[in-house]
């Protein structure tokens, strides 16, 4: 070890938010895709469940949800509902995970003990969300092209609407997924308080299920949350526009996925504010 | 600047009715090694963990590195190192990448390289944390506290669960970062190691500060007074003296024999150590009253 006394050496600043912040991310990365559970659970699972459907429910081709509507692969349906699953994935759930397990396991306290600002402790697990929820999108359009033929759109309007319904989603899944972290008071109990909530919302917000066929009062419950309006901006982005008649109001109603999507984040980045410790309680 | 790493002053702390630090006063100088020691629940590690700047006191006044903890910011936080109990380790990663993470967060750290072979991982270095044996992942928790160049280390129990070897190597390690002129607070249960490596020591119990001195005076003189111990008509007896030998001689005299089992003995550091938690489970009230009241009116002051 270099004999430097510390304190003969005073003044260095901190290294700033941003510099910190894009070092976290790239250690929350490594980290991410070390995890065999997480890549599977959060990442490929929106992935291997279009799969699924295309192959369990693809065998008799394509299928008509109503007879004045064209025909579409079951991969086609599905497309939009997987990649709001894997907003909810990547964003609340794994975010909802991972802070409670370090919460619990000291790791939130040690970093608590260090001079990393909270700021770049949040920009780490945010850029984290980002760069692999942008992966797992891009993973799900290759495999719903290549694999199973699904035709992408070509508009540019179309992709405007999924870049800022994937940004705005996305963002209002981490914040909440952080707020959530306080729940779970074990890392054993943060799965099992987690999932089941992200499993509910999937069945009843249009992923797992057509969201047309599900009774009114079911629909009326699912647009409280932010994924059922998560899936109908990635419907209006990937299904032709005559299947707007089959959206409540018969349109794709963009504004009211804008307006729920922005009412999501604020609550959740006041929520995560409230809610965030480093450790989880001081007397 | 100042000449104290660390001041304590009446520092008090209740968890809802209960109080868990009730009045204790000290100092730790700059380079200067310092051991708490006290039983589990005693009021050490509440007494660590505020001047950590983890848990708000209650009343009194704490300075550390001429700063409130309560205030402390990051750039207050990267003059500190803390080696925490036990604390979750990202398995994931290896020794160099957690060690790097670290790195970064401090405006002047440590050689990473260099860090890993003072603790002595150079072979573990690109090995999984999850994959190492419990000592060595408390050498990794020695090395993350390090990492940062500290002028003042915080150490929970370092070293339990390690060999007797291993023990050496981190006392080793602990006298380089003395020599580097670390201010060091050492909390643990092994008085071997206190005697090791402090300069000074505290013995907390009951809440309360119950000595504080050089390990070599700790308790007092009354603390060290040799112990003669007999046996008379089938009876123990035992008598401390500051004049064994004459006391001995005596005995010797009175019973006009060879003293049956006659032993002369000066009671160890943990015989000392006992004594003190003893005397502080039996009689809650001993010493440190007067000194806690004075601090009292002094922390409303403050406050």
């Amino acid at each position: 070890m270099t004999a430097v006394t510390a304190a003969a050496l005073p003044g260095a600043a901190v290294p700033g938010v941003l510099r910190t912040g894009i070092h976290r991310t790239r250690f929350e990365i490594l980290q991410y895709f070390r995890a065999g559970d997480t890549v599977f659970f959060t990442f490929l699972f929106p992935v291997f469940m279009l799969a699924l459907f295309s192959v369990a429910f693809g065998g008799d081709g394509d299928i008509r949800l109503a007879p004045e509507l064209p025909a579409i692969s079951m991969a086609g349906i599905h497309l939009p509902g997987m990649l709001a699953a894997g907003l909810l994935l990547s964003g609340f759930q794994n975010l909802a995970v991972d802070i409670a397990s370090e919460r619990s396991d000291g790791t939130l306290k040690r970093l608590g003990g260090t001079p990393l600002s909270p700021v770049a402790y949040f920009a780490g697990k945010i850029g984290q969300v980002a760069v692999t929820g942008t992966l797992q999108a891009a993973l799900l359009l290759a495999v719903a092209a290549f694999a199973f033929g699904v035709d992408l759109p070509a508009e540019p309007e179309r992709w405007l609407t999924f870049t800022w319904v994937f940004a705005l989603g996305i963002t209002a899944a981490a914040l909440l997924g952080v707020a959530v972290s306080a729940l779970p008071r074990t890392a054993k109990s943060a799965t099992a308080v987690i999932v089941p909530i992200a499993l509910v919302l999937q069945f009843i917000s249009g992923v797992f299920l057509t969201f047309s066929q599900l009774p009114d009062w079911l629909q009326d419950i699912a647009s409280v949350f932010p994924l059922k309006w998560m899936a109908q901006g990635m419907r209006a982005v990937f299904l032709p526009d005559a299947f707007a008649v089959l959206e409540r109001g018969e349109g794709w109603n963009l504004l009211s996925v804008l307006l729920a999507l922005a009412i999501w984040l604020v609550a959740g980045l006041v929520a995560a504010r409230l809610t965030f410790r480093w450790i989880r309680r001081d007397a | 600047m100042d000449t104290h790493a660390v001041q304590v002053t009446g520092l008090r702390k209740t968890y809802g009715g209960r109080t868990a630090v009730d009045g204790i006063t000290f100092e730790i100088a700059r380079g200067e090694t310092f051991a708490l020691l006290g039983p589990n629940g005693a009021g050490k590690s509440t007494t660590v963990e505020i001047l950590e700047g983890y848990r708000r006191r209650s009343g009194g006044d704490v300075r550390v590195l001429g700063v409130d903890p309560g205030d402390g910011g990051l750039d207050w936080k990267a003059r500190l190192g803390i080696v925490l109990q036990s604390t979750g380790q990202a398995g994931l990663v290896t020794v160099r990448e957690q060690l790097r993470q670290f790195a970064g967060f401090y405006p002047r750290p440590r050689d990473v390289d260099g860090v890993i072979a003072a603790v002595g991982l150079q072979r573990q270095a690109d090995t999984r944390i999850a994959k190492l044996s419990g000592g060595q992942q408390r050498r990794v928790d020695v090395a993350l506290g390090v990492i940062g160049r500290p002028e003042l280390l915080f150490l929970d129990e370092p070293t339990t669960g390690f060999d007797p070897q291993a023990r050496r190597e981190f006392w080793d390690l602990i006298r380089t970062l003395q020599a580097d002129g670390t201010t060091i607070v050492l909390t643990t249960h092994y008085l071997d190691e206190a005697a090791q490596l402090a300069d000074r020591a505290a013995v907390i119990a009951g809440g309360r500060l119950r000595a504080i001195g050089t390990l070599d005076r700790l308790g007092g003189p009354e603390a060290r007074v040799p112990i003669v111990r007999w046996r008379e008509s089938g009876v123990a007896r035992a008598e401390r003296t500051d004049r064994p030998l004459a006391f001995a001689n005596a005995l010797s005299a009175r019973l006009g024999t060879e003293p049956e089992q006659l032993e002369i003995v000066r009671p160890s550091l943990e015989d000392i150590y006992l004594d003190l938690v003893e005397d502080a489970a039996t009689s809650p009230d001993l010493g440190a009253a007067d000194s806690a009241e004075a601090d009292l009116s002094k922390a409303e002051d403050v406050r």
